[in-house]
């Protein structure tokens, strides 16, 4: 069997399409091991996972631990409001005190971009980024894309608009990596003032019109308005954004035809995306969660079964 | 290396057909039976006793799955990953009397990792092992088949090769 030609996770532009496929095919298996009656497998029983969380997060950490238990590894958490980094230590302190607890992988969120490549650099265990700041979020991608091809078939020749806040996500950035090496076309939707200013020279189209996007697309991608990233005004109101970029029930049924909605949440209902909307049958974003925990095992799996790297 | 035969493909639909008239013997009609194949090259073995059973009893069918045991192995950061294979178990395990079915049955380890797969999925009333060529004196664990169709003596460096009509074109067994 191939193996990730990565020892780290650290960006969804570092992998290569085998990469991904191979992500996709072993979060199958264990998709397949989720709906067991008993959803544990002893793959990583001597494996120990720390999840570093220096920026606030519910669903990914949860889903993290969730899937590092499922794979029976020992796990520590640590979120930084409860530690010493407030006392003024560095990160690379911070991690090697921790390593030498004797972890072998380290999942890290960091409100900086480029946090999980550093420390790549400078410490011995696997690092698995669970996001930094404005630049990646590797697993996000990974499960977005994995869902694309569990409701559409493949991923291959889709039309995906990502639609909201550009410029502060990282969730759009790994997204556009990872859906452009599956061979998909990809459009970001937004205010001109939330889509960062070279975007284009990414390949991907740029409208700022929500009915365009709409219609040009077979999956929708509605990212949430990062309102504490928001250090200027980048729209007059949230009133006039929910009316220009607000994806409501209306708008969806006049479109020609069904396209899928995802959101890798949390969501703000009623603002980028309304309740019934969100809750609808052409929704994917609870498979999105679910599908979250299989595609972290299967990262886990690959990064730990890694002999002599 | 020199190739030995060790079952031809006659040799070998009659050791199959004495397999079925054994698990008969046991297991009567198969009502509370369910048979197991191992990923990836026991399914083979159990979907051909699988069908022999039913043209044998003359049934439509009988309780049968895959099993994949990847990532219950004890080999996981010791060697090269495996790619996993798909298990289809779609019936309920609990109270069954169920026949693990591999080809090759060496130092054991496999078959370890599958009866810990299996109790993942209940509590089985019995769990018994069906081999079709049993490697003896090889065994890292204490694990013998009940029901075995060829005993071979070999030496660690050997190989045992079973082929399969169904993807390589004839039915054997070779020592290589």
């Amino acid at each position: 069997m191939p193996s990730l030609s990565v020892k780290h996770l650290l960006g969804i532009k570092d992998l290569s399409v085998e990469d991904i496929e191979l992500v996709f095919s072993t979060a199958d298996n264990f998709k397949d091991v989720l709906n067991r009656p008993i959803k544990k497998v002893p793959s990583l029983r001597d494996v120990t996972i720390a999840n570093l969380f220096f920026e606030n997060s519910t669903r990914t950490r949860l889903s993290f631990e969730l899937a590092e238990r499922r794979l029976s590894a020992d796990v520590i958490n640590f979120a930084a409001s409860s530690s010493s980094v407030s006392k003024g230590e560095t990160l690379i302190d911070t991690v090697n005190n921790i390593l030498a607890m004797k972890v072998d992988i380290v999942v890290m969120r960091h409100p900086h971009a480029g946090a999980a490549q550093f420390l790549s650099k400078h410490v011995s265990a696997s690092i698995v980024n669970a996001g930094d700041g404005a630049h990646e979020h590797p697993t996000q991608a990974l499960l977005d894309a994995f869902s694309i091809r569990e409701k559409l078939g493949e991923v291959k020749g889709k039309k995906i608009a990502i639609i909201g806040d550009i410029l502060h996500s990282r969730v759009a950035l790994s997204n556009i990596f990872c859906l452009q090496k599956l061979g998909a076309e990809v459009m970001v939707c937004g205010p001109t003032t939330l889509l960062p200013k070279y975007i284009a020279s990414l390949g991907v189209q740029v409208e700022t019109n929500l009915r365009k996007a709409l219609e040009w697309c077979d999956v929708a991608n509605m990212l949430r308005i990062q309102l504490e990233r928001q250090d200027i005004r980048y729209f007059p109101s949230l009133r006039e954004y929910i009316q220009l970029f607000g994806l409501n029930k209306e708008i969806l049924d006049s479109l020609s035809k069904r396209i899928t909605i995802m959101h890798p949440g949390p969501i703000n209902r009623g603002v980028e995306i309304t309740s019934e909307v969100a809750d609808s049958a052409q929704s994917i974003i609870l498979n999105q969660v679910e599908n979250g925990v299989a595609i972290r095992m299967a990262v886990l799996y690959l990064l730990a079964g890694q002999v002599g790297k | 290396m020199q190739k030995r035969l060790l079952l031809n493909s006659t040799q070998f639909d009659i050791t199959i057909k004495r397999l079925c008239y054994q698990l008969i013997e046991v297991h009567d009609d198969f009502s509370n039976t369910a048979i197991i194949g191992l990923q990836p090259r026991g399914v083979f073995v159990a979907r051909r006793i699988v069908s022999s059973l039913c043209e044998i009893l003359n049934l439509p069918k009988i309780m049968h799955g895959d099993l994949d045991v990847t990532f219950y192995r004890d080999d996981f950061r010791r060697r090269e990953i495996i790619a996993p294979s798909e298990t289809r178990v779609d019936f309920i395990i609990e109270d069954k009397n169920v026949i693990l079915v591999d080809d090759v049955l060496f130092t054991g380890r496999t078959i370890r990792a599958g009866m810990d797969a299996l109790l993942d999925f209940g509590r089985p009333r019995k769990v018994e092992l069906l081999t079709l060529v049993d490697r003896r004196y090889s065994r890292h664990l204490p694990i013998e088949p009940d029901y075995i169709g060829i005993s071979v003596d070999t030496i660690t460096s050997e190989k045992v090769t079973v082929k399969w009509k169904e993807v390589d074109g004839e039915d054997g067994v070779w020592l290589v």
